[in-house]
């Protein structure tokens, strides 16, 4: 399939610094995976892919704990973003979540279990259906997602399910962002004798009612997961609501 | 280009020294009959092969008391015929300070003799000692061969306790890790405080109880303040005369608590913290800027989770 633009006119449409600029790639996976062909078949079929330093991808390069490395994606300079896939390509189960920032800026941090060394992806896609992939390697020494969650230790767990803390910041340096954790034992699958068990869904809505952003959660996302976002100008509480694959609800109210 | 030569010659005699797995053991006196082996101030890597613990030995009148083992098969053996340069009196009783894979994965060459340790660390080595020991084999290669984990044998206990003719005070406190033996060699007032203790290296805290660990400081500080105490061996970094080691790492827990508790108030997450530069006092404190990186994965968690529940 044929790109829709040229890389240049692309970098010209969108008054991309020239180191940026000259980052843009249509094909060559920067980070140099084997596995890069068999991801781009399985989450971007077809679609033009445009390797985009736009699309930040941070984590730590060696992860001192594999259950819970942080990630944080931030596309916010890329304009017209309708979703944001997140993947990593050596893991067991790669795809780690979506995201659609409908009313919120195209950030979002979280943390998420690793297997072994590996990219970690975000695929955005923009509103004239090309991908903008961004990435980062992160080493580790595995064991993320085949060692059981603290909570299958623990049946303390059981207790606080799907009980949510949070909390908005509306001043400082780090005004406008929201950051919270689920307690969720968020089990893979992958362990004999314990089911996938994982947050599916989560809806953030303003006092409005109007959507901010949906996440859509799978395996990898690391055991009782915080997320954080950024709201940008903090306008009243913010409500968190979803749902687990065993259909267990939660909905919680974070207040500014 | 002959200095090109020479330093390529370098770095292949460099290696070739590397290559042939010596520890380079020497005995250093640290008081009348004690003796410690001083580890590097660095991370586990392929050169240094783990050497980076401090382990000890104390000759009493009918054997010898080893403090800690070392972080291989070859590190314990060549301990071993390091001590018998020094004495050719046996082994009495080989002490795990605590259960961390530095300090005990020499118990091997040991496995003829007595091997004491804290119930918690005898637990800690059966569950954890071969994940451990993998680490150790992905981080320092072939100086680990033939490296198992040998559990200790006997359960100690806080107290006095008589070996080979010696008086040991076992104070059991925790912290670093959930059991930390500190032993006092009572007749020479040297005071072994295991990884309690960092002197000119950044602490790791991968099980650490930051709260329990400072209070395990305090308890340590009053130690040296007795009378009959004269040196202070930590378990990692140099020998002191006195209560300096004990106030750094207090100095470096103090400040770590501190910042992941304002970052976590100030809405910061992980990766934020991670980019942060250490402070000018740490700065040249040699691997603070890993085990600072670490800790924020240890500990960061649950000053979140802190921070998020309003507490």
């Amino acid at each position: 399939m044929k790109y829709p633009l040229t890389i240049a006119a692309i970098a010209l449409a969108a008054l991309m610094p020239p180191a940026e600029a000259a980052a843009l790639k249509e094909n060559g996976d920067p980070l140099d995976s084997a596995r890069w062909g068999e991801m781009a078949k399985t989450f971007l079929a077809g679609a033009p892919v445009l390797f985009d330093p736009r699309v930040k991808v941070i984590a730590p390069s060696t992860a001192e704990n594999p259950m819970q490395v942080p990630v944080t994606v931030d596309a916010t300079a890329l304009p017209g973003i309708v979703e944001v896939v997140v993947f990593a390509d050596f893991n067991p189960i790669v795809q780690v979540l979506r995201f659609f920032p409908e009313g919120a800026p195209a950030y979002l941090g979280f943390r998420v279990k690793l297997q072994q060394s590996t990219p970690v992806r975000a695929a955005v896609r923009t509103g004239d259906g090309v991908w903008h992939v961004g990435g980062t390697w992160v080493n580790t020494v595995g064991g993320g997602c085949t060692a059981p969650s603290a909570a299958a230790a623990s049946p303390e767990w059981q207790k606080r399910l799907n009980e949510v803390s949070g909390r908005q910041w509306s001043e400082g340096p780090n005004a406008g962002r929201v950051r919270l954790r689920i307690v969720h034992p968020m089990d893979t699958g992958l362990i004999a004798g314990t089911p996938a068990f994982h947050i599916e869904e989560i809806n953030f809505t303003d006092a409005a009612g109007k959507r901010l952003m949906r996440v859509q959660t799978y395996e990898p996302v690391s055991e009782n997961p915080v997320f954080t976002l950024n709201r940008g100008v903090v306008d009243g509480p913010l409500e968190a609501s979803g749902r687990d694959n065993n259909g267990n609800l939660f909905k919680a109210r974070i207040a500014p | 280009m002959k200095r090109l030569f020479a330093s390529l010659l370098l770095l292949a005699c460099g290696q070739l020294a590397a290559q042939d797995f010596d520890y380079r053991l020497s005995a250093t006196p640290v008081a009348r009959d004690v003796y410690a082996f001083i580890g590097k101030t660095e991370d586990f890597d392929t050169v240094n092969g783990g050497n980076i613990v401090n382990t000890a030995f104390i000759v009493a009148p009918q054997g010898v008391i080893v403090i800690d083992s070392g972080p291989s098969l070859r590190y314990g053996q060549q301990m071993r015929q390091a001590i018998g340069r020094v004495t050719d009196k046996p082994v009495a009783l080989v002490i795990n300070t605590h259960h961390h894979p530095d300090h005990f994965l020499g118990n091997q060459a040991y496995a003829d003799v007595p091997i004491g340790a804290l119930a918690d660390t005898r637990l800690g080595i059966t569950s954890d000692g071969n994940a451990f020991a993998e680490n150790l084999f992905r981080m320092s290669g072939d100086w680990m061969k033939g490296t198992e984990v040998q559990a200790p044998t006997r359960t100690l206990q806080a107290g006095e306790l008589e070996v080979a003719g010696r008086k040991l005070r076992l104070i059991a406190l925790d912290g670093h890790t959930g059991a930390d033996l500190v032993v006092l060699d009572v007749v020479s007032g040297v005071l072994f405080a295991g990884d309690l203790a960092f002197n000119g290296r950044a602490p790791t805290t991968p099980h650490a109880d930051v709260a329990h660990w400072l209070a395990a400081l305090d308890r340590l500080e009053a130690l040296t303040r007795d009378s009959g105490f004269t040196a202070l061996v930590p378990g990692h970094g140099a020998v002191t005369r006195d209560a300096a080691p004990l106030r750094q790492t207090r100095a470096w827990l103090n400040w770590l608590t501190q910042t992941l508790r304002d970052a976590a108030r100030d809405g910061l997450d992980m990766n934020d913290l991670l980019a942060r530069p250490l402070p000018p006092q740490f700065a040249e404190l040699p691997v603070a800027a890993s085990e600072y990186r670490r800790s924020v994965g240890h500990l960061f968690p649950a000053a979140e989770q802190a921070a998020l529940e309003g507490k």
